[in-house]
């Protein structure tokens, strides 16, 4: 105890600012942390895509060494290039630090109303494969095939990380998201193998249900569903259902779970180019994102601190950015959140 | 325009198919499949609400046993709705826990009879206690193809692949009919709901010809949204949704989410329309497993497709009737089961809807 109160750990992180209102919103996450005197050192980087040795396309090697070493990641929203000639950047990360789980925790923020009170839910989406991998061909002209791929490896692989979630969490239940009735193959594996992994896991209840019952039981009452882990598309839509009952993207932290113990945790909104430098932009959705870095990293009370100063912050109403319902700066919502943060001490 | 002149359009006044003609004495004969669940006991108070208002539709009723592996049952429905041309069902359990040979008997008979379009309109009601009002949405799901098309093989052990298929044919037939009956109702946006921007060729084949189909049509307006932010919309701002129409899984996820939206699967009827058949559901089809034979299941969604079915066989002051007794126990008397926040029970509601009947109470001409 004598020796703690004098070795702080410095965790290193690797940001990424992002396009637009990527670089302000960044700036508004390292002001928060360094009033609550979060022990991360930042180390930012770019990642336009760069053509390497043998024409792939891929991230900086400054960014890769670096996250390879960090292991954990921030990062802010970076712009879809058209005709660049290179994927898109979200997938150039994924494939290059094989982010295998999308993690979206949905918590109804206290002041920011929405029809929908009291949801609490993490869908876990399978991030390598499913309906998006990209295999499509012309059988003949006017018929068009697209496959779906579902392999037991991956869908053993996410299943597991939504019940180690579910326990490091202390989350009741997980339940399966899947059309197995209609898929019977390609779902019924995914299925299978999520069974298989919750005999491992008798401390977590397991559930599975169809995906039009999950959505149709979701806009009526979220409050039934805890942990879902489901295939890439099912995920892609949840997760983005799931983020307008709490109040849309601007809101919503996102995590992604890599091999090898990677973890890049970014907003998943827009670069909004039209608010961009102009000090207008809302940092909540880059600040949660960060606040899961901090769980993810067993910095649980840090994390703790700077959530009840964004939530007290909105509840508050008194300065809140347009995006929210005030009419507030950027730099001005930061303050007042890094003012009750430092009232914490 | 030459992918128009190959177009499947169907050059007809209206978007749904020929109803058959009455048989001698004036009746109809439809097709009954009770399926599981609450399918049976529903289904059995519409023959009662018939019966008591001497609806001139006979039933012929065809069971199709979900356990067993044979296909004979279900054939033998698909040939009686052949015959009849017209039906009206319960939700068939499909166990996925059976291997791939034991297909989905309800995808099987819309494949079959190429029941093309699902047709649901979701409508808010004013009697029921939900987040949002007012909502008012025409759903077109294309009904037999897409991710439905049960193309599944395992190339290498631990590895699956399901082909999701997309043709011009199709497209352009769903996105046609979108726009017709789009026209009919005078509706004025028709919105595609797509992922195209990752299934490239098979949703921008899609979404292409909803925009083949959408340049003949000047009078309505066409946009597309991707279907992630599709959902996001509907469960924040549901109003600027008119009439969506979209490939199959999509339409299976939108149809449920506004479905809830409008107060749960016990209320919103649904309808598949093909060529020369059509089959009448809930639109959510759900079998209702956990609330079966409990006198507790919602009957309005079942006497709501039934209504629709009468309108298709252009009985439509009977459908009308039934319809404003039905709305008439949902919006005024408020008389709703448990799913919808009441207490009574299914048959208190079609006591209801029967009494709502006899005393002629309010004819309503509202098509829903």
């Amino acid at each position: 105890d004598f020796t703690k109160s004098w070795i702080i750990i410095l965790q290193t992180v690797t940001l990424i600012p992002g396009d637009g209102i990527g670089p302000e919103i960044s700036t508004a996450v390292m002001k928060i942390f360094e009033a609550a005197k979060a022990p991360i050192q930042w180390e930012e980087r770019n990642v336009t895509a760069i053509k390497g040795p043998g024409g792939k396309w891929m991230i900086p090697t400054e960014a890769k060494d670096s996250m390879d070493k960090s292991k954990i990641g921030l990062k802010g929203p970076l712009k879809t290039p058209i005709a660049a000639g290179h994927p898109s950047m979200n997938l150039l990360l994924r494939k290059t630090f094989d982010l295998y789980a999308n993690v979206r925790p949905c918590v109804s923020i206290e002041g920011y109303k929405t029809p929908y009170t009291d949801v609490d839910l993490v869908t876990i989406r399978e991030n390598t494969e499913g309906e998006y991998s990209g295999i499509e061909h012309v059988i003949v002209d006017g018929v068009v095939q697209s496959i779906k791929l579902i392999t037991e490896e991956a869908s053993q692989r996410i299943a597991e990380y939504a019940f180690e979630y579910a326990r490091n969490n202390q989350r009741a239940s997980v339940t399966a998201v899947h059309k197995a009735n209609i898929m019977r193959m390609s779902d019924g594996l995914f299925l299978r193998k999520c069974r298989e992994v919750a005999e491992n896991f008798k401390d977590i209840k397991f559930t599975e249900m169809y995906l039009d019952t999950v959505c149709l039981n979701m806009v009526q009452d979220p409050t039934q569903f805890d942990v879902l882990v489901m295939p890439n598309l099912y995920g892609d839509i949840l997760s983005d259902l799931c983020a307008g009952l709490i109040g849309g993207l601007g809101v919503t932290p996102s995590g992604n779970i890599g091999a090898n113990g990677v973890a890049i945790f970014e907003s998943v909104h827009g670069t909004a180019p039209d608010i961009a430098g102009k000090d207008l932009a809302n940092p909540t959705a880059l600040l949660l994102s960060a606040v899961m870095m901090l769980r993810h990293m067993g910095l649980h009370g840090q994390a703790k601190k700077i959530e009840t100063a964004c939530f007290d912050t909105i509840r508050d109403k008194k300065v809140l950015t347009k995006d929210l319902g005030g009419n507030s700066k950027c730099s001005e919502f930061t303050g007042e959140i890094c003012r009750r943060v430092q009232d914490m001490e | 325009r030459s992918c128009l002149k190959s177009s499947p359009v169907l050059h007809k006044q209206n978007s749904s198919p020929q109803p058959p003609p009455a048989k001698y004495g004036g009746r109809h004969t439809v097709t009954l499949i009770p399926g599981d669940g609450i399918g049976p006991e529903l289904l059995n108070h519409v023959r009662e609400l018939f019966r008591f208002s001497c609806v001139p539709v006979d039933f012929e009723v065809v069971n199709v046993n979900s356990s067993v592996a044979t296909e004979d049952d279900i054939h033998n429905a698909i040939t009686a709705i052949r015959r009849n041309g017209v039906a009206l069902k319960g939700n068939i359990e499909t166990n996925h826990n059976m291997p791939p040979s034991h297909k989905s008997r309800n995808n099987l008979l819309r494949t079959s009879l190429d029941l093309f379009a699902n047709m649901m309109h979701c409508q808010s009601l004013p009697g029921v206690q939900t987040r949002h009002k007012n909502i008012d949405i025409i759903i077109i799901r294309e009904n037999t193809e897409g991710e439905y098309s049960s193309l599944e093989h395992e190339s290498v052990s631990g590895v699956v692949e399901s082909l999701k298929i997309i043709t011009r044919y199709n497209s352009l037939r769903i996105a046609d009919y979108a726009f017709r009956l789009a026209r009919e109702k005078g509706r004025r946006r028709v919105t595609a709901v797509h992922k195209a921007n990752i299934m490239k060729l098979a949703d921008g084949l899609f979404l292409q010809c909803c925009k083949e189909v959408a340049s003949g049509y000047p009078d309505i307006q066409f946009d597309s949204m991707i279907v992630d932010n599709t959902t996001m919309q509907l469960v924040s701002k549901p109003h600027q949704f008119d009439v969506m129409v979209m490939p199959n899984l999509y339409g299976n996820v939108v149809s449920n989410v506004c479905a809830g939206l409008v107060g749960g699967p016990g209320l919103v009827p649904g309808a598949n329309y093909g060529t020369n058949y059509a089959v009448f559901e809930t639109a959510t089809r759900n079998t209702g497993k956990s609330i079966a034979d409990k006198n507790i299941a919602n009957p309005t969604a079942m006497l709501l497709a039934s209504c629709l079915m009468l309108d298709h066989l252009r009985l439509h002051d009977y459908a009308n009737m039934i319809r404003g007794a039905v709305l008439t126990t949902m919006n005024e008397t408020r008389l709703h089961t448990a799913d919808i926040g009441g207490q009574g029970t299914t048959s208190e509601v079609v006591q209801s809807v029967m009494k709502n009947i006899q005393s002629g109470g309010p004819l309503t001409t509202e098509q829903i």
